[in-house]
């Protein structure tokens, strides 16, 4: 078993962190690589970016928004329960260069991934801005985390609750309007990281963006991640989870994402009713 | 008895009937009872130059095993199995029987072979139900340690043989089970888990440690493993890497490698979903692309998951499908329709970006290509549409370069295979050796496991003498 040494709850018990015992993967971990969860016996194999790892304390954290029914199992678990399977690190390691000017930018529990990335990216000496959104203020994570990691923080919320009224979008493009941004680093709703290229497509600036298809192994064995990029099918599971945001096919992603749908409400609302009950 | 034996028809295998075992996912044939097996047994002739151990990749003494058995002595016959084949009751379910040992039977020039299969998996359901389940001796400590990368049948061969040889073993496992294709490919209606897991077991009485979710390349390298005190390692990794037809259409919802429907299926056990939490598509329309055993179980899975039809789209003729004659044999009496000689040309999807068909072409046989089959050549202007909402690709497999790729001082061949020596299965890395599907490409059981028997042996041969 794998144990929890740490538990927190973010944006109102939407988003979780676990701290995990994983010492062999904390070892080994690379900033942009994920680990594969499955919490008990039936469960499903879950994939999450590690968010931080501590190779002397020999643990991982991971950072989760409650969205269906394997999620909503994990949020179940205490400090002193565990994960009965975590497998990885898997997937390639973040490409970490020096170029000057980098504006990450970060969406929903998007900024628990993005956040050792952006560190990493200043530590080796680039000058980093972070934008960093919200539909609200209470659902925004990692705030002062994503300020030490960065040179500039700008916060946006849609509903104007905190910082920029309006989209990541937006404040993005005034950015890139004063030049010299010499690459973009998008995670989060793959909605946003369509909006985000296709912006930075026209001021020409490299762009990277991390995929979050459906996976089961996580080694390459069964292409149910399969994504399109520049008009290549890859597995992201190897070949990403990281892609050149501007060749990425994100409405093939999204309807991928979709497939069981229909499945997973059935099975998460049992699971509701289930819990709720004992 | 006073009729010759080789008169008599072969003891028929009971099976459950077609129409009720199309909708669960029990084993199919039952097995045989000792009386039946004793008469089935009763047909072997006892050659002195037996042709079925010729066609038995691993050579195992099939007149002996059969003797012991009509003697009633059904502990001596499993002995005598194991000392040439460590998994008989998945070999005598799984293995190509009418190519390999029963197709070299003496009896089976004038009507049908000895039921080899039957028997060898008779013998080790007996043992398994009835035996005492004693381990075998092992030898005095060593002091060696082996670490084996996978968990599949070469891997475990590698592993039993050198832990009763003194050696301390250990099992590295991407997986969060072990038991390789037995686990995640083969279904249980062909091969009860059970039976995968008490073998296992055995390995682990016998005092091998089994690390899973251990996904070497990743979590640890072979370097590292050498640097943690082992002395040699078994690659074992098999052909786990899905091909695809590389059409028009391919990422559609509703399109799966064989690979990934059935790990959903067996592995993840999604065939009780919602009670587990692993979902699988359920199609109403299915079509399966390929005529191995993959594509079998692919099929035969489907069905059993309610589906209303299932077709099987194979672009060469009958005589080529490579799946096992019994496999196919029990796909049509389950109902699945075989359209053969046809080659799906693209994808049809709807806006939701979900299958809805197939286009597929109407291929006729031309001449003889490299494999020395007739080549299958589109027919002009057959273009026609199949229906589907489900699609599993079941085309072959070729090398997952996870591990390979990260290991650069073993050599491998044009297509990613790991190179070895023939005899021996070393590679060109001090103190690594290779067999199974890794080497071959995708093949049998039963050859993985007379890979990893080799191996074991020159493993041995270098931990007491050297390389
Ligand atoms: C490499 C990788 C890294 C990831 N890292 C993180 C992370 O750090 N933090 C985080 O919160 N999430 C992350 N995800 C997404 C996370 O895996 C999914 O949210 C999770 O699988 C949902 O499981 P569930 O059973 O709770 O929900 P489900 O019931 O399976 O699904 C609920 C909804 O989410 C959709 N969904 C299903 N699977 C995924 C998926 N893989 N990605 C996105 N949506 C999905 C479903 O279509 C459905 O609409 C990552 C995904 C990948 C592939
Ligand atoms: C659906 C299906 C049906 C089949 N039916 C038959 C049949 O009827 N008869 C027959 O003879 N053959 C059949 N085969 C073929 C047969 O199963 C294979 O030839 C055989 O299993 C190969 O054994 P192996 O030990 O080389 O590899 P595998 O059985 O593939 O096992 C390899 C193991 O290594 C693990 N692994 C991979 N990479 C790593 C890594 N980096 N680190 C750690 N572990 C790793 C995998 O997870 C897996 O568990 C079938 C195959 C399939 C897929
Ligand atoms: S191992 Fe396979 S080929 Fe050999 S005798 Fe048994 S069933 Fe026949
Ligand atoms: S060839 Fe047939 S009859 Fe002869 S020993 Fe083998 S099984 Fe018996
Ligand atoms: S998750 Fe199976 S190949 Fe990527």
């Amino acid at each position: 078993m794998f144990t929890i040494v740490r538990r927190e709850e973010m944006a109102g018990g939407t988003v979780i962190l676990n701290e995990i015992e994983a010492p062999q993967i904390a070892r080994k971990a690379r900033p942009g690589q994920f680990v594969i969860l499955k919490a008990n016996e039936e469960g499903e194999r879950i994939p999450l970016t590690m968010a931080e790892t501590d190779p002397e304390k020999g643990t991982i954290t991971i950072i989760y928004m409650v969205v269906g029914k394997s999620t909503a199992l994990f949020r179940d678990l205490k400090v002193g329960d565990g994960y009965q399977d975590v497998i990885g690190p898997l997937g390639k390691a973040t490409h970490l260069e020096k170029v000057g000017k980098v504006v990450c930018v970060g969406g929903g529990t998007g900024v628990a991934v993005l956040h050792p990335i952006t560190r990493a990216l200043k530590e080796i000496g680039n000058d980093v801005t972070c934008i960093i959104g919200a539909r609200t203020k209470d659902l925004l994570i990692l705030e002062e985390q994503m300020k030490n990691a960065s040179h500039d923080l700008r916060i946006c919320t849609d509903d104007g609750s905190y910082g920029h009224h309006g989209f990541v979008t937006e404040v993005l493009k005034e950015i890139l309007e004063q030049g010299d941004v010499k690459q973009v680093v998008a995670i989060g709703p793959v909605p946003m990281m369509k909006a985000v290229s296709a912006i930075t497509k026209t001021y020409d600036v490299p762009t990277m963006v991390s995929l979050n298809p459906i996976m089961v192994d996580g080694t390459g064995m069964c292409g149910g991640c399969r994504v399109s990029v520049g008009g290549a099918t890859k597995f992201a599971c190897v070949d990403g989870p990281e892609f050149d945001g501007h060749q990425v096919d994100y409405d093939e992603l999204m309807m991928r994402l979709r497939a069981y749908q229909e499945d997973e409400k059935k099975c998460h609302e049992s699971y509701c009713t289930i819990r709720d009950a004992r | 008895m006073a009729d010759k034996p080789e008169k008599r028809t072969r003891m028929p295998m009971p099976e459950q009937d077609p129409q009720v075992r199309a909708r669960n996912f029990l084993e199919v044939p039952t097995g045989y009872t000792v009386a039946m097996a004793q008469e089935e047994a009763a047909r072997c002739l006892q050659c002195k130059k037996p042709g079925c151990v010729e066609g038995c990749p691993v050579g195992v003494d099939i007149p002996g095993f059969i003797s012991l058995l009509s003697k009633g002595d059904l502990t001596g016959a499993v002995r005598n199995l194991w000392s040439k084949n460590a998994l008989p009751a998945v070999c005598g379910r799984v293995c190509p029987q009418e190519i390999q040992c029963e197709g070299k039977c003496i009896v089976g020039k004038k009507g049908q072979p000895v039921a080899i299969g039957n028997l060898e998996r008779f013998c080790a359901d007996y043992e398994r139900e009835h035996g005492t389940g004693e381990l075998p001796p092992k030898q005095k400590p060593t002091g060696k340690k082996v670490a084996v990368v996978g968990s599949g049948p070469s891997g475990l061969t590698v592993a039993g043989d050198l832990i009763v040889k003194g050696h301390d073993v250990t099992i590295f496992e991407a997986f969060h089970k072990a038991g390789g294709v037995l686990i995640y490919g083969i279904p249980e209606f062909r091969l009860p888990k059970a039976i995968v897991a008490q073998e296992i077991n055995f390995l682990e009485r016998l005092g091998v440690k089994i690390e899973v979710n251990a996904v070497v390349g990743r979590t640890v390298s072979l370097d590292e493993l050498f640097e943690q005190g082992f002395d040699a390692v078994y690659v074992g990794v098999g052909a786990g890497l899905p091909r695809f037809m590389n059409i028009p259409g391919e990422n559609l919802v509703g399109i799966l490698s064989a690979n990934e429907y059935l790990t959903r299926a067996n592995l993840m056990k999604a065939y009780q979903f919602p009670k587990v939490d692993t979902p699988i598509p359920i199609g109403k329309q299915v079509v399966v692309l390929g005529a191995g055993n993959v594509a079998m179980d692919a099929a035969r899975t489907a069905m059993r998951l309610g589906a209303d039809n299932v077709k099987i789209v194979y672009r060469r003729s009958r005589e080529e499908m490579p799946a096992r004659k019994a496999e196919i044999h029990h796909a049509e009496e389950e109902g699945i329709e075989m359209f053969l000689l046809t080659n799906p040309t693209r994808y049809l999807g709807n806006d939701n970006g979900r299958l809805i068909g197939m286009e597929c072409l109407r291929m006729e046989l031309g001449e003889p290509d490299d494999s020395g089959r007739r080549r299958p050549v589109p027919i002009k202007g057959s273009e026609f549409t199949i229906d589907c909402d489900l699609c599993i690709v079941a085309v072959g497999s070729g090398a997952n370069p996870l591990l390979t790729s990260e290991t650069p001082d073993m050599q491998l061949n044009r297509w990613g295979y790991v190179v070895t020596e023939e005899k021996t299965g070393k590679t060109t890395k001090k103190g690594v050796w290779a067999g199974g599907d890794i080497v071959t490409g995708a093949a049998t059981v039963i050859l993985a496991m007379g890979a990893g028997r080799q191996a074991a042996d020159s493993i041995h041969d270098y931990l007491t003498i050297g390389w």
